[in-house]
């Protein structure tokens, strides 16, 4: 009886180390670079363009172009994805057409980021002329995060119960009322979640941004969608790979950037979903 | 053959069947169902009593692969003719659920919905206090109106969908077992509703509480198996029924 | 009573409309890769390419043998499931069967936070952190090497495995649980010998997708492991993932319609092909183990 219950303590106090062990990994992670970077986030690092000279750098061209990839991608991606979910959930009946279109979201949800960097290279930028620019880089973005957004709005539709449909309908609503003003607005937290998930790899990507030719040294801000563009995690990558200390201090300071980015994001995603929990119960 | 029906019923079913796929869920059921009355439905589970209600305001529509045949007519136009559009008819029939189903959002928005998306100009506020007082269900929300209606009781919660249901200002109001998910105190507040609503409109609701059938309706249908065995005024039906099937149901030899 | 099908079709039709774009995606990855791919053939046999040991596309004598890259991708993949499967395994094992729900309301995010983290930041840290650590405990690791690519990348995946197998041992019935403690067993038995073995074709679609997911892993790989074309087993040594291999000559200036700008077109077509393979087999394992519950 001993020998098994000694076992049995083993084996849970390795499962609780595991779990202490990930997360001190990220308290880590955050601590490391709060430490190496905090110095280097000044106004000048805001708003300064990359130099050589690691004291006069700044990530203002980066971060002006992640901006505007964000707002462009979430313009193409995010009504594309909800209405490609509603269809597929609240229009499409069971058939091997649904079922091939369900695999595909599937699919093109694993599909390494770099492959539709390939894509966005030959379509966009070669094939339909827009060279370099910010159409390039946020259609491209869209097509990745697409699968992202489809898939976690149709969890949420489907989570949202039939009896809301029932009472709908007997109201003498007709389809589109019933899904637009009654479904979608009941999955809004999920959609929610969806978004925030794709705009954080929006925020977060460079291997696509790379390919399709986002520059790594740019020393303007884009003033228009045809502009060429560089973005904060391509800028983090160059500084990354330089040897010197002070470019890794530079790089540091940049994620605390991203990631005060991708936090506020969240923010307004917790934000949003409450505002439509108040009436969940 | 469609004639055309000239006296005062509300309903008129004539040879009704329907079929999910192969099976006979209602087989050729006839009779009428007079306005302003109340009309029980009932038999034991099973037998084609909710199927046949979902036929009065075509909610069986949206069930995938099932046929109707036959014709119900109302007031004179058959529900189910080629070009009639359901929705249109469900603002004139409204339904209450088995189990309350009220929007996920306030009171108000839970009664002003259908009558908004069905095109109402008027006073809203008004319509939303005359609904709920004559679901009896005002004095105790008003204070509270911008509520989430979640928040209120399974009694409060089928009260308020019977007055999302009369703000529509129907001429019928379809109840599919609307008590039984709720405690006994809550269901002889509705029943006591269901008195006076029937002043308004024509109400059809199916019970598998024999009860409630006699205490609430006029008329009773019986139906086993999918077959209407016997349609009569309730009081009759219950002391002196006619077919020994529905005397065996009404004393309880089987159900 | 009239129909009225304008407004009910008109939404119909073009909700339907924007599935084309998804439908499309996939074609055009197709179409574009094996366009690429096929000019790249033309001039490169198949036979050099798969079973050739030299990568050398850029500098004269060229080579073109993917090997030494299949082998980096390898090293790094399988080194990354060696650590993230049992740990993302037994993070999962914790929340379902030892955690309360108020432990599981603090931890879930906290993995929601890691898998959040772009790839970038995780090659910086490896950079920054891991390799000096390990660097010293083996003094004599390079400054790029697979070991830590392989550590950062399995830091990547073992959200997605915790959460993944989470759900494998939420779906499984709890008289499943219930039976074998009645029986008086420990947690241990019950989880090794009962819940383990009736979620194993679940963990293995997981496994499978978490693989694909780490072959796809690009930045964090760049930057930690090297851009070293190298077939060896040697963790401590350089070398590059398929994926690095894209982004250092994307750096570069690459002429367009040149064999190393069709190099990397190949070099993706490897990519998709094992990618959408494992995903394809992930999925029917998940969605028939689900069946097989029901």
């Amino acid at each position: 009886m001993n020998h098994r219950h000694l076992k049995n303590s083993i084996f849970k106090y390795t499962c609780i180390l595991v779990v202490i062990l990930s997360i001190a990994i990220l308290g880590i992670l955050i601590g490391q670079i709060i430490q190496q970077g905090h110095s280097w986030v000044t106004m000048d690092f805001l708003k300064n363009f990359p130099s050589r000279l690691p004291s006069r750098a700044g990530i203002k061209a980066g971060l002006w172009g992640t901006l505007w990839l964000l707002g462009l991608t979430a313009l193409l991606a995010i009504p594309i994805g909800i209405f490609s979910a509603v269809a597929l959930e609240e229009y499409m009946r069971e058939s091997k057409i649904k079922k091939w279109l369900q695999i595909n979201v599937s699919n093109l949800a694993g599909l390494p980021s770099i492959v539709y960097g390939l894509l966005g290279l030959s379509i966009f930028v070669r094939g339909l002329g827009m060279g370099r620019s910010l159409w390039a880089g946020s259609l491209t973005m869209a097509l990745l995060v697409l699968p992202v957004i489809i898939i976690a709005s149709q969890e949420s539709i489907r989570a949202v119960p039939k009896t809301i449909r029932e009472a709908a309908y007997a109201l003498g609503a007709r389809k589109w009322q019933v899904v637009f003003m009654q479904v979608l607005p009941a999955s809004v937290p999920g959609i929610m979640t969806g978004i925030i998930l794709a705009l954080s790899r929006v925020a977060g990507e460079s291997a696509p941004l790379i390919v399709i030719g986002a520059l790594t040294f740019v020393n303007f801000v884009p003033q228009g969608p045809s502009d060429s563009f560089s973005a904060l995690p391509i800028q983090i990558f160059n500084w990354s790979s330089r040897p010197q200390e002070e470019f890794h201090g530079l790089a540091a300071g940049a994620i605390i950037v991203l990631l005060g980015i991708l936090f506020s994001l969240n923010l307004v995603a917790v934000f949003i979903r409450e505002r439509y929990q108040r009436y969940r119960t | 053959m469609s004639i055309k029906d000239t006296s005062n019923h509300a309903f008129n079913i004539q040879s009704l069947s329907v079929f999910y796929g192969p099976k006979e869920a209602v087989k050729n059921v006839s009779f009428k169902i007079q306005e302003k009355m109340v009309t029980a439905v009932i038999g034991p589970s099973g037998c084609g009593k909710s199927t046949l209600l979902r036929c009065l305001n075509r909610m069986n529509d949206f069930i995938l692969g099932l046929k109707v045949e036959g014709k119900i007519f109302y007031r004179d136009e058959n529900l189910y003719a080629p070009k009639v559009d359901a929705a249109s008819i469900r603002r004139k029939i409204g339904m209450v659920f088995q189990k309350p189903n009220p929007f996920p959002k306030s009171i108000t928005k839970n009664i002003s919905w259908g009558p908004k998306v069905n095109g109402f100009t008027g006073d809203i506020n008004e319509l939303i206090e005359t609904s709920l007082r004559r679901a009896a269900l005002w004095d105790e929300v008003k204070d509270r109106l911008n509520d989430s209606a979640l928040t209120l009781s399974g009694g409060q919660q089928q009260r308020l969908c019977i007055a999302r249901a009369i703000a529509m200002n129907p001429e019928v109001i379809l109840m599919d077992e609307p008590c039984s998910a709720l405690d006994p105190n809550a269901t002889s507040r509705i029943e006591t509703l269901i008195h006076e609503l029937k002043n308004r409109f024509t109400i059809i609701i199916v019970t598998h509480n024999m009860q409630q059938a006699a205490r609430v309706s006029d008329e009773t249908a019986f139906f086993y198996e999918g077959a209407l065995v016997e349609f009569g005024e309730t009081d009759r039906i219950f002391t002196n029924p006619r077919e020994k099937r529905t005397e065996d149901y009404i004393t309880g030899r089987f159900g | 009573m009239l129909k009225k099908l304008n407004a009910d079709s008109f939404v119909k039709w073009a909700l339907y409309s924007t599935l084309l774009i998804s439908a499309f995606t996939t074609l055009a990855v197709v179409f574009v890769i094996g366009r690429e791919s096929f000019n790249f053939f033309s001039q490169v046999g198949i036979l050099e390419f798969i079973s050739g040991t030299r990568w050398e596309p850029l500098l004269d004598p060229k080579s073109f043998g993917v090997l030494p890259l299949v082998c980096g991708t390898a090293l790094v993949v399988f080194g990354s499931a060696l650590i993230a499967l049992p740990m993302g395994i037994a993070v999962a094992i914790f929340l379902n069967e030892f955690a309360g729900k108020k432990l599981r309301r603090i931890i879930k995010p906290i993995l929601e936070i890691l898998a959040g983290i772009p790839t970038v930041v995780f090659g910086y840290f490896a950079l920054t952190f891991i390799t000096p650590v390990l660097k010293s405990v083996f003094p004599s690791i390079q400054v790029f090497n697979a070991l830590s690519g392989a550590i950062v990348v399995g830091i990547m995946i073992l959200p997605m495995i915790a959460s993944l197998t989470d759900d494998a041992l939420r779906d499984l019935p709890n008289t499943l649980r219930e039976g074998a403690y009645a029986l008086g067993a420990t947690h241990f038995e019950t989880i090794t010998q009962i819940l383990i073995p009736a979620s194993l074709a679940r963990i293995g679609a997981v496994t499978i997708l978490a693989i694909s997911r780490a072959i796809g892993e690009t930045m964090a790989v760049t930057l930690a492991a090297g851009a070293t074309p190298n077939i060896t087993l040697n963790f401590s040594e350089s070398i590059q993932t398929l994926t690095a291999y894209i982004v250092q000559v994307s750096l570069g200036d690459v002429q367009q319609g040149g064999i190393e700008y069709l190099t990397c077109y190949a070099v993706g077509g490897l990519l998709f092909v094992m990618t959408f393979t494992l995903n394809v087999m992930g999925h029917k394992l998940i969605s028939r183990a689900r069946m097989v519950q029901l």
